[in-house]
């Protein structure tokens, strides 16, 4: 106890080189601790982007294409199932709900999605929260459209607005749909998920922008139809499906279900069960994931090399006070244990600064970065990952204090009693 | 009268280097005020390490209140260092981050034994009456840094006084302060050591003081490795 008070009064009189030594620690296990929290925040919003789909069908293909392009809106889907063969699955009896996918068209850069009213029943994202409409209602007639949060608020929308749907998918295409305008009848609430950046119509919307189309080429000219005729029909007739999310009625026939379809005949297709997909994506970001982890552990291993500088240079000044303590019985062991001391509290105290630094700056910009950038960080009590890493950074600080701990004692041992400087 | 120091045949240096020390035989009863003299380099420092257990000799017998010190582990000596003697430096005595009272409390916080010999009063109260003796009482809360020489001299006595150790051993403790005050701090030092039957060794190269000592040891006289 007296060598920890020592080695206290002992920081404290350096209060200056203190609490910049402290500082430097403290930003750096900040810096660790909060890339952790960023990093599982990360993959938290990134596997929480869809739930409670137990399935994902789609065409023969890649399954992390199925799912790019199916629930993140990147790439581009291969081909297309027939509407008869999502009706069939539809209605096999192991099939609680669907939700189909007409992909393939866009609007100002933004992707286009037919679908039906099951994916504002159905769809569910972060935990089994609903998709909510911030404005108007849910598209259900041929020429209604809702936006996403983001498209609203980016191109600046609003409820009565003409969206006209482009060809394909990019920002500029050159074969616009624009005989048929659609108009804004709701826009969703933000949800944080590529849910916002995209632009919902129904499949029927879907089927009538692309009348007398044949394989992806526009009508010959004489031969299109007008907004009038489309108006007049009775029934629009959908033909395919791009995808469709799956939830069962039983989660234990999940697994024969993907077998099932990834086995049917009469069409090529495949299903993938979106937890495994996601967590095998993440494993291929993993690389920059581990890159960025080894970084921060190499600032925390400088915040510490910045402590060890700062206490083998005052070693110089303090000969004098390690001849007093000797003189009074300390032994060159007890010099050890205070200049170990020492670095274990300047590393305790930077760690502990550092993760309630986390906490200070996570509580002020946990708004900001959502609103800025979608993602939403957890602020939880320090678990298990903080604890190791501050248990980590103690004793890196304890196994450094060695290095001034050991040069005191020859020193100590060599000086004895005399000082000469 | 048992000796409170016995050297016999003891030989000292430092590494592989020349010897410093070869006193063949040194003696001093306890409660002897000695005054240990020489030039500078003639080993005095070297024997007071010698004699406070830090250094170790290599040849020879360095009995200290009766225990052999050159047959102690250096963890023996410390506590032997600790339990038994007080120290007084030349200059810059006190732990600069300390208060006076800490400083004066550090050996008997450190010893167990010293803690045990402070007659049942606390270690606080303890300093403040030997701190009382040594006319610093109303310094004790102050930072060491902004007392004079003379006053850090005599915090660093009460540290020395602390507990009653049998031996005090000073290394030229007057030698930065004036002729006058000298005198003082010798006098109050004598006073306290008598109080507590502590043997006094003090060493010093300036021989005015000398009279006022019971033994007189000439080391240049005693130590056969001067140059």
């Amino acid at each position: 106890m007296l060598v920890l008070d020592l080695a206290l009064k002992s920081l404290r009189n350096r209060a200056f080189s203190t609490s910049l030594t402290v500082g430097s620690i403290a930003l750096s296990v900040a810096l660790l601790v909060g890339v952790e929290n960023v990093r599982v925040g990360m993959r938290e919003s990134f596997s929480n982007t869809i739930s409670q789909t137990d399935l994902i069908v789609g065409a023969k293909g890649g399954t992390i294409q199925l799912l790019l392009y199916s629930v993140f809106g990147m790439g581009s889907p291969t081909n297309n199932l027939s509407w008869e063969t999502y009706r069939e699955w539809a209605e096999h009896p192991a099939v609680e709900w669907t939700i189909p996918y007409g992909l393939g068209d866009s609007h100002r850069g933004f992707r286009v999605i037919g679908t039906n009213e099951d994916f504002y029943r159905r769809y569910r994202y972060r935990g089994g929260q609903e998709i909510a409409l911030a404005e108007g209602r849910a598209g259900s007639e041929v020429f209604d459209v809702t936006l996403g949060a983001d498209v609203a608020a980016e191109l600046g929308y609003g409820l009565g607005d003409e969206v006209a749907v482009t060809h394909g998918i990019g920002e500029v295409g050159f074969l616009n749909h624009d005989q048929m305008p659609f108009e804004v009848v709701g826009i969703l609430a933000k949800t944080f998920t590529p849910v916002d950046r995209a632009v919902y119509v129904t499949l029927e919307g879907i089927e009538a922008i692309h009348f007398g189309w044949e394989d992806g080429a526009p009508p010959m000219p004489g031969e299109e139809h007008t907004l009038e005729e489309v108006l007049a029909m009775e029934e629009i007739e959908i033909t395919q499906v791009t995808s469709f999310f799956v939830g069962t009625a039983n989660r234990r026939d999940v697994l024969r279900l993907q077998r099932e379809i990834n086995d049917y005949e009469a069409e090529p297709m495949m299903a993938v069960i979106p937890g495994l997909a996601l967590s095998e994506m993440w494993q291929g970001i993993g690389y920059a994931e581990t890159g960025l982890r080894l970084v921060t552990i190499f600032v925390v291993l400088v915040g510490l090399l910045g402590m060890l500088v700062s206490l083998y240079t005052s070693l110089n000044e303090r000969r004098r006070e390690m001849a007093i303590l000797r003189a009074v019985g300390a032994g060159p062991g007890s010099i050890v244990v205070l200049l170990v001391l020492e670095a274990v509290c300047l590393a305790a105290a930077g760690a502990l600064a550092g993760l309630g630094l986390v906490y200070v700056l996570l509580s002020a910009g946990q708004p900001i970065v959502e609103a800025q950038v979608g993602l939403f960080i957890p602020i939880r009590p320090p678990g298990s990952v903080e604890w190791l890493f501050l248990g980590a950074v103690v004793t890196a600080g304890f196994l450094m204090g060695f290095v001034p701990a050991l040069k005191a004692y020859r020193t100590a041992l060599h000086d004895g009693l005399a000082v000469r400087v | 009268m048992s000796l409170a120091i016995d050297v016999q045949r003891l030989r000292f240096r430092y590494g592989r280097g020349p010897w410093v020390l070869d006193i063949p035989e040194l003696t001093l009863e306890r409660g002897t005020r000695a005054f240990l003299f020489g030039p500078s380099g003639s080993g005095k420092t070297t024997l007071l390490g010698v004699l406070a257990g830090v250094l170790k000799p290599e040849e020879g017998e360095v009995k200290v209140l009766g225990r052999d010190l050159a047959s102690l582990s250096g963890a023996q000596r410390d506590a032997f260092r600790a339990e038994h003697i007080g120290y007084v430096f030349q200059m810059f005595n006190l732990i600069p981050y300390l208060s006076v009272l800490d400083n004066i409390t550090l050996p008997a916080r450190m010893n167990a034994a010293r803690r045990a010999r402070l007659d049942g009063v606390g270690v606080k109260e303890a300093a403040a009456v030997l701190a009382d003796h040594l006319h610093i009482g109303d310094l004790l809360k102050r930072p060491v840094t902004e007392l004079s020489v003379g006053q850090q001299q005599r915090v660093a006595a009460c540290r020395a006084l602390i507990g009653a150790p049998e031996l005090i051993v000073a290394d030229e403790p007057t030698s930065s302060l004036d002729f006058d005050r000298r005198e003082a701090f010798l006098e109050l030092l004598f006073r306290e050591c008598e109080r507590a039957g502590a043997t006094l060794v003090f060493v010093s190269h300036d021989r005015t003081l000398e009279g006022m000592f019971s033994r007189r040891i000439s080391l240049p006289d005693i130590n056969k490795a001067a140059l």
